[in-house]
Order: structure tokens, then C-alpha cells, then sequence
């Protein structure tokens, strides 16, 4: 059981620096995902974490321990890698209980070990096989196995599900929370993929170009994001983000659209501020087939034209021309909609964002 | 009188037939057959004398013939050894090198470039008791205060060979093993220093396995290589002193060209022959047991 910290963690490829100064607290049996673009710094910060990168400055800390200087075997954690990394002249048996081996357990408590995790991962059919006998999935499992007989203080994953098939993905992303919810263990996930970050973690840190954006619960990054940034990254399909200009008590956009402030923000700008205005597609629907949050005041009604519509079954994603931008919106109890037609749209105010056009930074308080 | 015309597949296959028996299955039936008489090159008609597997028989109870090849097998597993070791720690080296490697790479494979005959020639200046540089160095260096006989000696002389020997052909296991280590996927070796490895034992249960095939073709290589070794040691002793580095192709060649005895050296060549096959035979099935057990796609 142990608290991972980081301090003002760096790291430099020559001059070159890829993570500035990171901060960050994971509690005890917190499970986090570190998500973010590729080149933002994740995976170095993971593999820093693992003591497969050295540092540049900072302090990194497992269980109130600084491990700066400390070798990978010396940290007490486990790893699970992208390429799954299986010791490709071991059996299934022998991968999952090297590690025990080399730290000289007996031969009865390493066949105890491996038992449990392989029972745990449904892999007892599979002990005497080499990877390359197992599919893909199969030898992700393994690379878990691996990592859960180690019983480690802390569980890193380097993008675990990168490899593999869509269905697949869904499967072990299922049994990844469930080991988390039996182990009861710290657990740092590195991830390209929201998806499998908001459905996976406590808390989220989205990192872009080495630094961290924002931290929190998948529910705060997504309804207050803190950057324009996190609100482009988080939610698919993405927020509609476009510039306007506060004039006059209002939001003016380039092509002469206006619309009204959103009530939440109403004393934090000034007249003649750049802002960046954001609204989910969940938050503007065609009229009558979406939720507002409740305020109904705040909701706003737009004619706009449909350009394009991608119906999905139990909802319709409608592409609407707003001043020039195409912005997309999600539509429930879907109805056959033309491209061209002009319909009345909702634009849910009370969940809209704004953002410093400049710093890119929410203003919300 | 009229042939039957032959089909378009054995008129297109004859000539590789043709060509091959010219060149190797009758030379080859030659050479068996004359193991089997007692054919001299100064007398052409012995060579339709047969004696049936007297050659043979008279080899089995030759001391010369077996010490000569007893010295194979030892310069072979010697050699081989000390190779495979010099080779993976210059390839583990110049794998760990972070620029220049190429450079490396190729100064690595310098030994190679040489004629055999040459490098013999060279070490046999080196080795030479009263102006090699070997002795020269020790003597400068106050290690010693005498001539060493190094090509005199016979025991001394078999170190002085096998040193040649192993100068030259080095590069041949580093040249396989580091393009093992450059074929080998990172992620393993980093798991392991996760699961508690020191860099020793990443490298004895991890590095090493996957390396192996790779190893063991150089191995199946060189094994060929010095079961056939003549031109080194025809220049640095010729088998010399009194016989004490004789191997088997020097004895072979002494036995059919300078004794003219040519049925006797034939049939010593099928024993050096069997001696190869064995090896090669050995070192494949390590090789696949080898393979197989990094699961490799090769």
C-alpha cells in the first residue's frame, strides 16, 4: 500500500525538455490515469515512476520513500507494458513467476502465487504455453498475471491496451477494474484514450507538452474543464469551441451571430474580452430531443441549417452550420432530419463553458 | 535407328545434371573409389588396384592419424569456446556503445579482411622466439628474462595457433551476437530490471536465451571452419615440431601430396568429413531447440 509522489519532477533529453516540473499526489489505492496526446510527456513520466528513466530534477517518492537513485527492482512496483513484453522463452507458468524466482522464494510459495493470479485471470488452461501460443489478449493477461504475483506497492500500465482489438480493449479494460477493485492497490495508467481513462480511474491527470493541465475525477474533468485545451480533449465527439468577442452583454462571433452570455459567467467577463466559447454536443439539440441541466431559462433556441447527419441508432449526431463553423450536436429519439433543412435548436446555456482566448483558461470561478 | 524423344521436364533438368555430376558426383565417386585401393600419384595404375577397406583398416590402428585428430577436436572446442566468449563481450560492448557504433562495428570485422595465410605469416613473426614482439614485449616488460619457444614447443606452439586463430575469427560470433542483441525487443530486459533483476541476471535468464540462435549459427559456421583448418597452421609450424600441431587436413595433405599416397589421404578425408557432419548435425539441433524456445519467426 503506498502513496506515489511527485515534485517538481523533470526530465531533459539534452537541452531538450519533455516533462517541466510535474507535481502531483496519488493517494493510497488510487487508481490514476495520466492521458494525453502523444509526446506529452506520460509515458516518461510512468517510465521515471519505474526507475527506466533517470530524472532531471525533482523528487519522486513511493510510500513516503524517495526512490530518485533507486534501480527499478528496488521500488517495489510492478509494470505492465504496451508490447506486453513476456519473456518469449518462458512458459506461462515460468513469466508469471519469475520475479518470485529471482528473489529466491521457494518453489511451494511460487506455485501458490502463480496459481492465485492465474485463477484471478482465468488463465490455469494456459500455464504450460510459450507466448507465442497465445493471442493477443491472452498474453496481456499474462503480462498481468506477471505483474499481480509480484504484489507490489504500486501497479504501472504503459498503455496495456494499445495492442489490441476494439472488443478486446472493452474485455481487459473490464478485468483491469475489476484487479483494481480486488487488489486494492495504487494503480498509474497511462492512456491516449479518454475512454478508457474515464472509465477506469479516480481521478484523471491530463498532461499536453510536459505539463499537466488538469487533475481530477472523470466527472470534474469533463464538467469543468480547466483549460479549452481539456475540454477539446475530453468527450467525444468533441466540445464545439469557437472565439468570440464580449460585446455588449453578449457574445458576438466573427460572422455576426450573437449569443447571450452564459448566466454563469456573467460577472467574470468584461466588455471587449477575447473568449473562447465551448458547448457539448450533449448540451445542443435539435428542440424536444435532448435534456437541458435543469435551468430552463438558461436555455437558448437558434434556427440553424443541418449540413450533414450521422444517425446511430438510438441517437443521430447532427452536423449544424453556426456562423460559419460546423458544430456538432447530439440528438435523442432521433427523427429523420434533410440536409439544407433549417431547424430550431437548443443550446443549454447553463452547461456551456467559457475559456481566456489568450491563456486558453477556463474563467469560470 | 530412332531415340524416343525425351519430355520437355528432363531436357530443361539435364543440363544441371550434366553440370553437377561433372563437378561433384564424379570427383566425389573418384575419391571413394580410391579409398579403396592403394593409389599413389607416382604410380597412376595403382589406382585399379582394389584392396577393399584395407586403408580403412590400417587408419583405425594409425596412432598419428588419431592423435591428429584428437588435436582437432581439441583446437575445435577450444577455439570455439574462447570465440564465443571473446565475442559476446566485444558485441555486448559495442552494443552498449551510445555513438560511433558503426565505426566500431566495422574496425570489429578488420581480422576478417585478411587471408588466413597472412595472418599465419604475422603471428608466426610474433611468435618468433628471437624477434617476435611477443617476446620482445616480455622481455621489455621484465615478465621474463628468457626466449620463450613459442613455435618450438609443441604445446606452446598449439597456444600460438590457437591465439592466430582466434584473432581472426573473433568477429565471426561478435558479428552474430550483436546482431542478436540489435534484434531483440527492449520492453523484456525492462520488465525483467521491474520483476528484480540485477543487470546480471537480466542478462543470464533474459538477454542470453534470446541470443543463443544466434550464437549457435556462428558456432555451426566456425565449427566447419576450424575442422577444415590447414592455413594458418601450414604456415606458422606445418604441423611441426616433430608433428606436435598436426591436424587432421595438414596430416591429410602431407599423407596424399607430399608421401603421394592419395588412396590413404581420401580415405582420411571420409573420417574428417564424419567429424564435420557430426558437429554441424549437433550444433542445428541446438540451434532449433534454441529457436523454437524464443518462439522465434525465423
Amino acid at each position: 500500500m503506498a502513496t506515489v509522489t511527485l515534485r517538481k519532477l523533470e526530465k531533459r533529453y539534452g537541452a531538450t525538455p519533455v516533462v517541466h516540473g510535474i507535481d502531483l499526489e496519488v493517494a493510497d489505492r488510487e487508481f490514476i490515469a495520466l492521458v494525453g496526446p502523444s509526446g506529452c510527456g506520460k509515458s516518461t513520466t510512468l517510465r521515471m515512476i519505474a526507475g527506466l528513466e533517470d530524472i532531471s530534477g525533482g523528487e519522486i517518492r513511493i510510500g513516503g520513500r524517495t526512490v530518485n537513485d533507486l534501480p527499478p527492482r528496488s521500488r517495489n512496483i510492478s509494470m505492465v507494458f504496451q508490447s506486453y513484453a513476456l519473456y518469449p522463452h518462458m512458459t506461462v507458468r515460468e513469466n508469471m513467476g519469475f520475479s518470485l524466482k529471482i528473489a529466491g522464494r521457494s518453489q511451494a510459495e511460487i506455485d501458490k502465487a502463480v496459481a492465485e493470479a492465474a485463477s484471478m485471470l482465468s488463465l490455469e488452461q494456459l500455464l504450460e504455453r510459450r507466448p507465442s501460443q497465445l493471442s493477443g489478449g491472452q498474453r496481456q493477461r499474462v503480462a498481468m498475471g506477471r505483474a499481480i504475483v509480484r504484489r507490489p506497492e504500486v501497479f504501472l500500465f504503459d498503455e496495456p491496451l494499445s495492442n489490441l482489438d476494439a472488443k478486446l480493449r472493452s474485455q481487459v479494460r473490464t478485468e483491469i477494474k475489476k484487479l483494481h477493485a480486488r487488489m486494492q492497490t495504487t494503480m498509474v495508467y497511462v492512456t491516449h484514450d479518454q475512454v478508457e481513462a474515464m472509465t477506469l480511474s479516480d481521478r484523471i491527470v491530463i498532461m499536453r507538452d510536459g505539463h499537466i493541465e488538469q487533475v481530477g475525477t472523470p466527472e470534474e474533468v469533463f464538467r469543468r474543464p480547466a483549460t479549452r485545451f481539456v475540454a477539446g480533449f475530453i468527450g467525444s465527439p468533441p466540445m464545439n469551441l469557437q472565439e468570440a468577442l464580449v460585446y455588449d452583454g453578449a457574445l458576438a462571433f466573427s460572422g455576426g451571430a450573437t449569443l447571450p452570455i452564459p448566466p454563469e459567467f456573467r460577472n467574470q467577463v468584461t466588455a471587449g474580452q477575447k473568449v473562447v466559447f465551448g458547448l457539448r454536443p450533449d448540451d445542443i439539440f435539435p428542440a424536444g430531443h435532448g435534456l437541458h441541466s435543469g435551468d430552463a431559462a438558461a436555455v437558448h433556441t437558434v434556427e440553424l441549417p443541418i449540413a450533414i447527419t450521422e444517425p446511430l441508432g438510438n441517437e443521430t449526431l447532427v452536423f449544424a452550420d453556426f456562423d460559419g463553423r460546423e458544430w456538432v450536436s447530439r440528438m435523442l429519439n432521433p427523427k429523420p432530419l434533410k440536409p439544407g433543412e433549417k431547424i430550431a435548436m437548443s443550446l443549454d446555456l447553463g452547461r456551456a463553458h467559457l475559456f481566456d482566448a489568450d491563456t486558453g483558461r477556463t474563467l469560470r470561478k | 535407328m530412332k531415340f524416343p524423344r525425351p519430355s520437355a521436364p528432363t531436357l530443361l533438368l539435364l543440363p544441371a545434371f550434366i553440370v553437377l555430376a561433372a563437378v561433384v558426383v564424379v570427383p566425389l565417386l573418384l575419391s571413394l573409389w580410391s579409398s579403396f585401393t592403394p593409389f599413389r600419384l607416382t604410380k597412376p595404375d595403382s589406382i585399379w588396384i582394389f584392396v577393399g577397406l584395407r586403408n580403412y583398416a590400417n587408419l583405425l590402428s594409425d596412432w598419428e592419424f588419431w592423435v591428429a585428430f584428437g588435436r582437432t577436436v581439441l583446437l575445435l572446442t577450444v577455439a570455439l569456446n574462447l570465440e564465443m566468449l571473446l565475442g559476446l563481450g566485444l558485441a555486448v560492448l559495442v552494443e552498449k556503445a551510445s555513438r560511433g557504433q558503426r565505426v566500431l562495428r566495422t574496425i570489429m570485422m578488420f581480422p576478417m579482411m585478411f587471408s588466413p595465410i597472412l595472418v599465419g605469416f604475422q603471428f608466426k613473426f610474433m611468435f618468433n622466439d628471437n624477434i617476435g614482439l611477443v617476446n620482445n614485449a616480455l622481455q621489455a616488460l621484465g615478465l621474463t628474462d628468457r626466449a620463450i619457444p613459442w613455435l618450438i614447443d609443441g604445446n606452446l606452439a598449439f597456444i600460438a595457433i590457437l591465439v592466430a586463430e582466434v584473432w581472426l575469427s573473433t568477429a565471426v560470433f561478435a558479428i552474430f551476437i550483436l546482431a542478436g542483441l540489435m534484434a531483440m525487443p527492449r520492453e523484456p530486459m525492462e520488465a525483467a530490471r521491474v520483476d528484480g533483476c540485477t543487470p546480471w541476471q537480466t542478462f543470464r535468464y533474459v538477454t542470453w536465451p534470446f541470443v543463443m540462435p544466434f550464437a549457435f549459427i556462428a558456432m555451426t559456421i566456425r565449427s566447419l571452419d576450424i575442422a577444415r583448418a590447414y592455413d594458418i597452421v601450414k604456415i606458422m609450424t606445418d604441423g611441426g615440431p616433430a608433428k606436435r600441431t598436426e591436424l587432421l587436413w595438414t596430416l591429410i595433405a602431407r599423407t596424399g601430396y607430399a608421401d603421394s599416397r592419395m588412396g590413404m589421404a581420401n580415405a582420411m578425408s571420409y573420417f574428417a568429413i564424419i567429424l564435420s557432419i557430426v558437429f554441424t548435425f549437433y550444433f542445428f539441433r541446438k540451434l532449433a531447440a534454441a529457436r523454437q524456445q524464443i518462439g522465434a519467426e525465423w
